[in-house]
């Protein structure tokens, strides 16, 4: 069973790492990075790394969204270029 | 030129692959990781440090100096923060008031006229009103957020946590406040003079505390010999060194973490946030 966990993580975790690279509108990127240091969290927890999956869920999952977040605001939709 | 980088980007995965097959499979007891120092860890750490979360007696004792350079990294990166984005010159032409009796918004085309009135409160310009609701939960949410961030500082040496972590959740409590209030509702509380001092100070603890050591006549960040004057055995004064450094490595993360978020959000004009 917990063999299976891995596998659907591990593919959320690429489905998640490709789809940031690819898509266009940067708060969704913000997000999908947000989601994949969930993943990479959960993947943690089930290796037995309990203090790097809390520091990859408070520091990857929470505060560098928000940075993202915070940085895209100040951004525009189309470039002015 | 992209598909020179596909090409390039493609092979190094292959060598990658290609390395991973000669790697030691996880949690194999004969790695050579788990051969040299880790056993003598995870054997002498409660009898030498008496932590028995293993991963916080070797990040702040066995390993000190590296801990205490991620700190130091720590603070240069709200240092670089600072100097690359803080604008001293804000030349504001224009700003809105709230009218707080009738909740009508102004808008201001002379500079700090209002800003003293007792009537009048500031506002964003993207300001959105009313949002009762997401403030009042935010209110009440955040000392919660601040107590469980306290309990994770000071419950590192038997659960996961420590001051990493702690510092980062006691950051994004303020952070929390300043975004469902407004940068200035958070600068209120913990002002950039405050963030710069305390992006030192634990900086300044955690040297401090292995020059304590080195003064009493052991050697850098040897906890045992804080036994002279916390009166206390050598193992146990091990256990509040590593208590005092991750007090230290806190006190810098969550100064780092608001101060890295007001920058950013308010264009290092310090004025209006997201």
């Amino acid at each position: 069973m917990g063999w299976h966990v891995d596998i659907i993580i591990l593919t959320l975790v690429v489905i998640t790492a490709i789809a940031a690279i690819q898509i266009k509108d940067l708060l969704a990127t913000a997000i999908l990075f947000g989601a994949y240091s969930f993943m990479m969290c959960v993947l943690w927890s089930i290796m037995g790394a309990v203090d790097v999956a809390f520091t990859e869920a408070s520091v990857g999952a929470g505060v560098s969204t928000v940075f993202f977040v915070a940085a895209i605001f100040h951004t525009t939709r189309r470039s002015q270029d | 030129m992209r598909y020179i980088a596909l090409i390039v980007v493609l092979l190094s995965g292959l060598v990658l692959l290609y390395t991973e097959k000669d790697l030691p499979p996880w949690g194999d007891p004969n790695s050579p990781a788990s051969l040299h120092v880790s056993p003598k860890y995870l054997r002498d750490s409660l009898q030498e440090t008496a932590v028995p979360n293993v991963v916080t007696s070797v990040l702040a004792d066995y390993r000190g100096y590296d801990t205490m350079f991620e700190t130091t990294v720590i603070f240069c990166a709200g240092l670089a923060c600072f100097v690359l984005l803080r604008v001293f010159k804000v030349e504001r032409k224009e700003a809105h008031y709230r009218h707080k009796a009738t909740g009508l918004i102004i808008h201001v085309k002379v500079p700090n006229l209002l800003d003293n009135s007792s009537e009048f409160e500031r506002v964003d310009t993207m300001w959105v009103p009313h949002d009762l609701i997401l403030k009042t939960m935010c209110r009440f949410l955040i000392p919660f957020i601040q107590l469980f961030a306290l309990y994770v500082v000071a419950h590192g040496h038997h659960s996961p946590g420590g001051g990493f972590q702690g510092g980062v959740i006691l950051g994004a409590s303020i952070i929390l406040l300043s975004i469902s209030f407004d940068l200035r509702t958070g600068l209120e509380r913990v002002n950039e003079r405050s963030i710069s001092l305390m992006s030192a100070t634990g900086v300044f603890v955690f040297t401090g505390i292995g020059a304590i050591c080195l003064f009493l006549g052991s050697q850098f960040l040897n906890y045992g010999i804080l036994s002279k004057i916390l009166g206390v055995d050598p193992v146990m004064s091990r256990s509040w060194g590593i208590f005092g450094v991750e007090v230290g490595v806190a006190i810098t993360v969550m100064a780092v973490m608001i101060g890295i978020y007001n920058y950013i959000s308010s264009e290092g004009k310090l004025d209006e946030g997201l």
